[in-house]
């Protein structure tokens, strides 16, 4: 494996979230019942005619400051001609060779990933499959949504600079947070909002050209990406290894099977046929559109990043999983300001929350638990008022159902008893109760003291029902034990 | 100049176009546009060395228009259309072949 | 009507008469609109009634090209393809004319898909010369000039992508203008080349066309391609004469091939005519304009075969059964294209598909940019300029039906204007040795209308 370089480049296409489509003005949304969202323009009958939304413009010009690309003076769309039937015109308006933004990167800390352009084009329909458990091959026939039909998508192409599975992850994760950053974008992996399909080839180290490149699709997770990845790399270090070629191909991840299929095709080479499309009028970003779009860039995840390394002192790991998910630095950010302590905040923030984030699927701005909420779980800590793991159990019940820690707290009568005189006359109890432990204790070696005095400790916590503050029955525990 | 088109050019030009031919056709096809590309043919042999192409004979730019809702058609009347329906979609024959 | 003599219904039941007396053997129409024709002037008169205005147009009877979408009326381009389809919206340009008070007739015949110059490759069989029922009307808009010619109605809508307004209206007697591109909104046009298409109107004078040219003209939100900013209206300096006014004779257009002597000689009476009325005429040369022709067959094929992709068999229209959608598509459009059709699909395909693309369709381009710069220099000189319409008077059916060359060097005269985006139109003048009417072109830089048609009223006024 060692003997081969892999080498990927990344095509991400990312709904854009406007109110309309692309070139009308049906709504632009998912989940509607089929074919409710349709128009003359946007199912291609005959006479229709686009119309350029210009939000779609503002978005991606807002993108290309976020990836520092150049927009040129001029960018024009132009029309691939295909046969397919979830396209209603039989051609695709999409960008060429003047695309709305060239020459970009994303910074990965570690790597600076290249990238060749973004540009604009419409979406297409959905189709269903009926019979043949669902697949396309098998069919009965199919059944056509055009829906998504002409919703706005920017096309989002990187250079061959990523150099594994995991950069692969890496790219994707910080794209799609940028691109949630700048508000242009649902970017649901799982929804299709996003979907991301990898140019792959591997080459012997220290070559320069480039193997034969494979394009995977068909990816509909961060995890399937990985896996697709890993898949065709060992696919065709194995080809090459036994002395076969890598064929240039289009092959389909296969989830559940774990890899990757040859798509099986008619005989028809694709030839798109690419040219101006005459419906449409250039697009020339005036200064003033440029300013807007400059001006509506918020501060970009690793600028956030870096921030909150220095102001709260967390690690760059624990940055990295705050921005990595969309809504939770925004989330950590808003109960510091509601004056959690940052360090607790974030340690909630990137454990149990996570955790809970990850089982439900839910967004950190859904969370039962408003940030305010989870200030004021930490403050209960901090004060002593709950122990670590009581304030475990308290979380779990202001998520279950919408309450405050206070109000938990108060309902369950949970607070840690702190009193030092209540605390030590059930101390001085115990220990009048077990006078043969306490012997043991003073006249033991090291292992036998911390035996007995474990015994004695919970011993005196069971008696409290587990409120007794810890570190104070410690101390007390400790002056009587040790006088 | 291009070389002259051929049989088989038109057979590719047709499945690329999904323009189903009948051998009739095919032949008649070729002829005739050989013809018609011969004449076409003049523009080809022009000097336009540093000449841009025009796509468009209108000057505009930033034709758009506002992200604004307007309402769809109403889907009855969409699928009315169609040579066949189901379940408020478009029906058609089997697909072969995943979209490019 | 105009008089206030007769009622709008009264005038929409004297043309259907016509209509149905007549159609059987010219067969201008495609299909007769007669309820809604009625209605729509029961309306005007009722606003009349009330009071109201019943604009500029009030029941005034309009006839059609049956490629303008219509909401719930088939509009079938003439095509098998098109079988059965109502559109389930209405074009822009014939929502203004009804908006007018118009009262639309119906939809008329065409060359399938507006290709053609006869009318004769529809797939509802030809329409005939109202002059001359053994002649073609000229095409594409056909239906629509012998309609007007045939007096069913006394304006119509045509279209045009390389003379398909200006042509049929040189052929049939009428007058027919392709107006600046961007003029009129292509909004419910069903696209043949998108750009060089554009709807034009048809008038049995001048005056006529002008009145439905204000009408049509202007802005349209759901067209990139319409100009933005108002259209100058060309009525209200129709008759403010020529004087001054410099008018250059086209020399590759008039001695184009083909080109008969009668209707050169014709465009010559037309030229002394203006000289008479106070402009002054000079030949001049715009050499590019010879490359017109093959720059056209390449463009408008391309742009076509894109266009005419969407007719797969999936959302409307015609199906033939296949064993899976591939089979379906090419089955259904191997079926529901004519000849003339798939010739230019074909052609269109080739000149786009890889490795041809820039020998052909991008060197037309730029041919095409030649074309524009040659106009250019021409309207520093000249406020207008003047050639024949069409090579010839009318010719019989099937004539040229044999060699699609042949037919397409009719139009060999009106594409230079399609390519550069400027405004002609075609008045008649006299007649040939046939005793069919012969057209005279009058070019015009884009928006310049106004001056065109002051142009044109003159040559109207002084024809033979
Ligand atoms: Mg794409
Ligand atoms: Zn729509």
């Amino acid at each position: 494996m060692s003997e081969y370089e892999t080498v990927i480049g990344l095509e991400v296409h990312c709904e854009l979230a406007t109110a309309t489509k692309l070139f009308c003005s049906c709504r632009n949304e998912f989940g509607a019942e089929p074919n409710t969202n349709t128009c003359p323009v946007c199912l291609g009958l005959p006479g229709s005619l686009p119309v350029l939304n210009e939000r779609v413009v503002e978005y991606a010009l807002r993108l290309g400051e976020a990836l520092q690309f150049e927009m040129p003076a001029q960018s024009i769309f132009h029309r691939k001609n295909y046969f397919y039937p979830d396209m209603p015109k039989d051609y695709q308006v999409s960008q060429y060779d003047e695309p709305i933004c060239v020459n970009g990167a994303l910074d990965l800390g570690d790597a600076r990933i290249g990238i060749e352009r973004a540009h604009m084009e419409e979406d297409t329909g959905k189709s269903l499959h009926v019979g043949g458990g669902g697949r396309i091959h098998d069919a009965d026939h199919s059944l056509v949504d055009y829906n998504r039909a002409g919703v706005p998508l920017m096309e989002i192409v990187s250079r061959p600079d990523i150099r594994g599975a995991e950069q692969a992850r890496a790219y994707v994760t910080e794209l799609r947070a940028v691109l949630e950053t700048i508000g242009i974008s649902d970017v649901k992996m799982e929804e299709g909002s996003m979907r991301v399909d990898a140019n792959v080839s591997v080459r012997p180290n220290n070559r320069e050209e480039l193997g034969t490149k494979v394009e995977v699709k068909n990816m509909n997770s961060l995890r399937s990406l990985g896996r697709a990845i890993d898949y065709e790399v060992e696919r065709q270090i194995g080809l090459l290894d036994s002395g076969e070629r890598v064929v240039q191909e289009t092959r389909h991840w296969n989830e559940e099977a774990g890899r990757t299929d040859g798509m099986r095709s008619k005989e028809e080479a694709f030839d798109y046929r690419y040219f101006p499309e005459p419906d449409l009028v250039p697009v020339r970003p005036t200064d003033e559109m440029r300013a807007v779009a400059l001006a509506s860039v918020p501060e970009l995840p690793a600028a956030r990043r870096d921030r909150l390394a220095t102001e709260w002192g967390i690690s760059e790991q624990d940055a990295r999983v705050l921005t990595g998910v969309s809504g939770l630095a925004e989330y950590a950010e808003q109960a510091v300001a509601a004056g959690g302590a940052a360090k607790d905040v974030v340690n909630w923030c990137t454990g149990d929350l996570l955790g809970y984030l990850n089982e439900t699927g839910l967004a950190p701005g859904a969370l039962p638990l408003a940030p305010d909420g989870l200030a004021e779980l930490v403050a209960l800590v901090a004060d002593g008022t709950l122990s670590r793991g009581l304030a475990k159990d308290v979380l779990n019940e202001c998520l279950a159902e919408p309450k405050r820690p206070k109000q938990v707290v108060e309902e369950r009568g949970l607070a840690q008893v702190s009193d030092e005189g209540e605390l030590g006359s059930v101390v001085d109890g115990i220990l009048a109760a077990n006078p043969d432990d306490v012997a043991a204790y003073r006249a033991g070696d090291d292992k036998a003291r911390k035996k007995k005095r474990g015994f004695l400790m919970g011993e005196a916590m069971k008696a409290m029902k587990g409120k007794g503050n810890p570190q104070l029955l410690n101390r007390l525990l400790d002056e009587r034990l040790e006088p | 100049m291009p070389d002259r088109i051929t049989r088989a050019d038109v057979q590719h030009v047709a499945t690329l176009a999904r323009v189903a031919l009948t051998d009739d056709e095919i032949d008649h096809l070729t002829g005739e546009l050989g013809a018609i590309l011969d004449h076409a043919a003049q523009v080809s042999a022009l000097d336009t060395d540093g000449v841009p192409p025009t796509a468009h004979p209108l000057p505009l730019a930033n034709v758009m228009r506002a992200d604004t809702v307007h309402p769809s058609l109403d889907r009855d009347e969409v699928l009315g259309q169609a040579p066949a329906a189901e379940d408020g979609r478009f029906r058609v024959p089997r697909i072969l072949g995943e979209a490019p | 009507m105009r008089s206030g003599e007769l009622s709008a219904v009264e005038v929409a039941e004297q043309h259907l008469r016509e209509i149905g007396a007549r159609d059987g053997e010219i067969h201008a129409f495609n299909h007769v609109m007669r309820d809604e024709a009625l209605a729509a002037a029961a309306e005007v008169d009722a606003a009349v009634g009330r009071g109201e205005d019943p604009g500029p147009l009030a029941g005034v009877p309009i006839a059609l090209k049956d490629n303008l979408c219509t909401h719930g009326v088939p509009t079938t381009c003439s095509s098998k393809i098109l079988d059965g389809w109502r559109p389930p919206y209405t074009a822009t340009a014939v929502e203004r004319v009804r908006a007018a008070g118009a009262v639309v007739l119906g939809k008329t015949n065409l060359d399938e898909f507006a290709m053609g110059s006869s009318t004769e490759n529809s797939a509802f069989g030809p329409t005939r010369n109202p002059r001359d029922l053994s002649r073609v009307p000229g095409g594409s808009s056909g239906g629509s000039a012998a309609a007007v010619a045939a007096g069913f109605a006394p304006l119509a809508l045509g279209s045009e992508t390389g003379g398909s307004v200006r042509q049929p209206a040189a052929l049939c007697g009428v007058v027919g203008v392709k107006p600046t591109y961007g003029a009129v909104s292509r909004y419910g046009l069903v696209a043949f080349a998108s750009s060089l298409d554009q709807i034009g109107p048809f008038g049995a004078t001048v005056t006529d066309a002008a009145l439905l040219f204000d009408v049509i003209a202007g802005p349209d939100p759901l067209d990139s391609t319409s100009i933005p900013s108002p259209f100058p209206r060309v009525s209200p300096t129709l008759d403010d004469g020529i004087n001054g006014l410099r008018i250059g004779l086209v020399e590759e257009l008039t001695d184009a091939e083909g080109v008969a002597p009668e209707v050169v000689a014709a465009v010559e009476r037309a030229a002394a005519a203006l000289e008479a009325a106070g402009a002054t005429v000079e030949r001049l040369s715009a050499p590019s304009t010879t490359y017109g022709l093959s720059a056209y067959y390449l463009i408008a094929p391309a742009e076509a075969s894109s266009n005419l992709a969407r007719y797969d068999g999936v959302r409307y229209g015609l199906r033939v059964d296949g064993d899976d959608v591939a089979d379906m598509n090419a089955r259904t459009r191997g079926a529901g294209f004519g000849a003339e059709v798939k010739r230019r699909i074909m052609l269109g395909t080739y000149a786009l598909s890889a490795g041809y693309y820039d020998a052909y369709y991008a060197q037309a381009q730029r041919v095409r940019t030649l074309i524009i710069r040659d106009f250019e220099r021409a309207y520093e000189r000249f406020d207008a300029l003047l050639s024949p319409t069409s090579p010839t008077t009318a010719f019989e059916l099937g004539a040229k039906t044999a060699d699609p060359l042949a037919m397409y060097l009719n139009d060999v005269c009106t594409i230079p204007t399609n390519l550069a985006g400027h405004a002609a139109m075609s008045v008649p003048f006299g007649t040939g040795a046939d005793g069919l009417p012969i057209g005279v072109q009058v070019l015009a830089n884009a928006l310049q209308e106004p001056v065109m048609f002051r142009v044109a009223r003159v040559i109207e006024q002084s024809a033979p």
